[in-house]
């Protein structure tokens, strides 16, 4: 039983680790599938992030920094579908330069405006999304194994963790299921093909890439506001660029993006459990050994392990009509 | 006049300096087959992208069934029943072909209702047409007769009248090619409008009611399909005398100059694309491969030039062997006297971005002639460069400008400028006329036969039938990797169609 209930500790801060992952990663997947691939979602997450604290400390209000992630985000992701989709950039440097941006305008302001180091001020739990309780999760806390699970892994988290899993439902949806879906894969796939066919392949883009930047100003909020009280400076921490990773495991597609964010998550949980803790055989183990995990799994899967993962075919491309 | 689907009144494009179409009037009546001929740039494409609203002209009227019309988008030619076959075609290749044909007609946002829409009328238009496809199929799995035949039901989806097919037949075997005639053929008969661009000009005999030139940007002529000739065509095209049929003497092959045995090679997903292939080509003849693209004969030229690596086999170049399973690199084999023109100048043969010189002397660039101790001798090149243009009329001729700034024709002339001039033994030559104009190929064509009367071995590999069978002594058919058939060069085109399409081989095998 002792062990049950690490397991499912470990497990349930899988999930608080893997979500920013999964926002970020599902924002990816809109833009990768429009044909727009994204270096930037890293840059504006971390906007999104201080955004967020920074607005959840002037105003009090944690909808009001989520509101100014989202607006910041698809602010850089607006500059981004400039770059790339009306002037046919280079997307590859145009989300560097956002990555750039973000990391030092992030610092710059927050100490102008702050003058905490590049912090923004420590939230109160009225300015943060905090845990929610489901309904009978107290009540069902003593129920062996079930009501355990139900209580400490499925209830308590923020309302934008719900909204993560919530996503990966509706982007299944919006892809396979509706008619902005078969127009933003076949864009993706084939521009020309979409412009033959009488649809904008520039407005179809920027949807898709503001979609993206949305869901990078949900990611960024959830670290702001829910892993973190506030902004921290590079508290992104590379984790867009895991998101990217988890994508390409996931080969494009959402379900399996989830499961590879989880993955992700589980093992960053299980770094930050074994920290310090003599492991059986081995002993202790440096936690850098750890950290490092993740980084390495995904060498090791990118190598090979997925089986061959086709970008979508017009990915990187900017769409130049024909002479 | 009342009964014309489509009246163009004084139209005119430029793209900068270039004119692309100049002061365009045509008349396309309703219910026939009305063919658009001209060489490559001479605007055809251009014209018909004006007609679907790629682009806008610069001045001039469009009238469809009569009235005014201003097609800006795609979406105004679907709107005004104008529907496009791309000579490449327009589809996702990992969709299902439901889905392509779908694509931008769907009608709601949610796609349930839309798709079973569309499936029945998939199975209307097959009926009434039949044109039958698998409404399931990825496109990427289908042949590609099958999905130009999705394309056409694209059109028809979306309510067109007026079809437009750009270049239809470069992609298919002749078997394919007269389905697709039938297919048009009917569509005329429901009283649909077929507009037919191409440079081919058997096709335009076979199929069209009327036909009309295009050069250089201007509609030269309009003509009775049943009042002409292929020679008049030829000549409006070009605007001269063309010779479509190269004369040439008959053969003298002396001693094997390229022998291929048993000659297997696998692509990178091991699928088997040469099988056991056996040849021979001898001092002064022309062996021409013929084959629908795909079936193994680019490997087969690729292996035999040393930029592919061969499974098993021998390649034996004046009786010596080539390393083909190892370590023949292109270098060792053109000092050694083997030339190749490949089948892509664009992605193999030519640097576009470079200079016409430095293209001049590329893969020969450390022959002592062009170089001054360790460094390329510039002037030497050029002078070197300026000496081919001349002799093989490139132009514009000028060494400086960058190789992407000429036309198709002039691309592949000084790609054979470079192979030929270092006077090769062998010369294995792909697709040597693929993207050029009538003009070109006639230069192109006499040179290749005064390769062969200079006592050469000349390995041609072409999709087009018709250049196979008025260069080549010797025809081989391939098939699906494997030499199925031997000819010589006077085969009928039937004869070799057949092969081409693997029909023989299948009878023998039931």
């Amino acid at each position: 039983m002792e062990y049950f209930n690490a397991l499912v500790v470990i497990l349930d801060s899988t999930i608080r680790l893997s979500i920013p992952l999964l926002l970020a990663c599902l924002a990816g997947l809109y833009s990768e599938r429009a044909g727009v691939f994204d270096i930037g979602l890293e840059g504006k997450m971390l906007a999104g992030a201080f955004a967020a604290g920074a607005a959840a400390a002037v105003y009090g209000s944690a909808w009001y920094g989520l509101g100014a992630a989202i607006l910041v985000s698809g602010f850089l992701a607006l500059v981004h579908g400039f770059a790339s989709i009306t002037h046919r950039g280079n997307q590859i440097v145009s989300g560097v330069a956002i990555n750039f941006i973000a990391a030092g305008s992030t610092i710059i302001l927050g100490q102008a405006w702050f003058s905490q180091g590049g912090r923004t001020p420590s939230l109160g739990a009225d300015s943060r999304f905090g845990a929610i309780t489901l309904p009978f999760a107290e009540a069902a806390r003593d129920i062996p194994i079930v009501g355990y699970i139900y209580y400490e892994l499925i209830s308590g988290h923020s309302i934008i963790a719900y909204f993560a899993f919530f996503m990966v439902f509706a982007t299944w949806w919006v892809l396979f299921r509706t008619r902005f879906g078969l127009r933003m894969r076949a864009v993706g796939e084939n521009p020309s093909a979409v412009d033959t066919a009488g649809i904008s392949v520039t407005w179809l883009r920027y949807r898709a890439v503001l979609i993206t930047g949305a869901l990078c100003g949900f990611a960024g909020s959830y670290l702001a506001l829910t892993q973190n009280a506030g902004f921290v400076k590079d508290m992104t921490a590379g984790r867009g660029f895991i998101a990217l990773a988890a994508l390409i495991f996931a080969k494009w597609r959402p379900v399996p993006a989830m499961f590879a964010c989880l993955l992700f998550g589980f093992l960053d949980a299980l770094a930050i459990r074994l920290q310090g803790t003599p492991l059986p055989l081995v002993g202790r183990v440096p936690v850098q050994f750890f950290q490092a995990l993740p980084y390495v799994l995904t060498v090791i899967l990118l190598a090979g392990f997925i089986g061959k993962a086709i970008p979508p075919r017009a990915g990187g491309v900017p769409y130049v009509k024909e002479r | 006049m009342a009964d014309a689907a489509i009246e163009l009144a004084g139209i005119n494009k430029s793209f900068g300096a270039v004119h692309a179409n100049r002061d365009i009037h045509l008349e396309i009546p309703r219910g026939t087959i009305h063919g658009i001929i001209g060489e490559n740039g001479a605007g055809k494409s251009t014209l018909m992208s004006i007609l679907y609203g790629f682009y806008q002209a610069d001045s001039g009227e469009i009238r469809v069934n009569g009235k005014p019309t201003t097609i800006s988008t795609p979406n105004d030619a679907i709107a005004t029943g104008i529907g496009m076959v791309h000579q490449h075609f327009m589809l996702v290749q990992n969709f299902t072909v439901l889905e392509n044909v779908m694509l931008g007609a769907e009608g709601e946002a949610l796609l349930k209702s839309s798709i079973a829409k569309a499936r029945s009328e998939l199975i209307r238009l097959e009926k009434e047409y039949g044109l039958e496809v698998n409404p399931n199929a990825i496109i990427e799995e289908l042949p590609v007769g099958l999905q130009q035949r999705v394309e056409i039901l694209k059109a028809l989806y979306r309510g067109a009248d007026i079809l437009i097919l750009d270049e239809p037949t470069g992609v298919l075997t002749p078997a394919e090619a007269d389905h697709l005639f039938r297919i048009l053929a009917q569509l005329k008969d429901e009283g649909k409008t077929v507009v037919l661009i191409t440079h081919k000009l058997r096709e335009i005999m076979a199929i069209t009611d009327n036909v009309s030139v295009m050069r250089q940007g201007q509609m030269v002529a309009t003509r009775k399909t049943s009042e002409t000739t292929v020679e008049e065509l030829a000549e409006l095209m070009v605007g001269r005398r063309v010779l479509l049929r190269v004369q040439k003497d008959e053969g003298k092959p002396g001693d094997f100059k390229l022998s291929v045995k048993n000659l297997t090679v696998k692509d990178s997903r091991g699928v088997t694309m040469v099988d056991d292939v056996s040849l021979d080509v001898r001092a002064g003849e022309i062996v021409g491969i013929a084959g629908v693209a795909g079936n193994g004969q680019s490997e087969l030229l690729e292996t035999i030039a040393g930029i592919r690596r061969a499974e098993s086999g021998t390649v034996l170049l004046d009786g010596k062997p080539i390393d083909v399973t190892g370590t023949a690199d292109p270098g060792e084999l053109r000092d050694r006297g083997l030339a190749h023109v490949p089948e892509d100048r664009h992605y193999v043969g030519l640097v576009l971005p470079f200079e016409e010189y430095e293209n001049s002397i590329l893969g020969y660039h450390d022959h002592a002639q062009y170089l001054k101790g360790p460094f390329l001798d510039i002037e030497a090149i050029r002078a070197d460069a300026r000496d081919k243009i001349e002799k093989y009329d490139i132009r514009p001729s000028n060494e400086r400008l960058k190789t992407a700034n000429f036309s198709g024709g002039n691309q592949q002339k000084i790609v054979l400028a470079r192979e030929i001039e270092k006077d090769p033994g062998v010369l294995i030559v792909g697709q040597p006329t693929r993207g050029v104009d009538v003009g070109a190929i006639e230069f192109i064509h006499k040179r290749l036969i005064a390769m062969r009367d200079a006592g050469k071995a000349v390995l041609l590999v072409s999709v087009e039938l018709d250049e196979i069978r008025s260069l080549s002594d010797r025809i081989l058919v391939m098939f699906d990797g494997r030499v199925v058939g031997e000819r010589d060069g006077e085969a009928s085109e039937g004869e070799l169609g057949l092969l081409m399409a693997g029909v023989e081989r299948q009878e023998a095998a039931q």
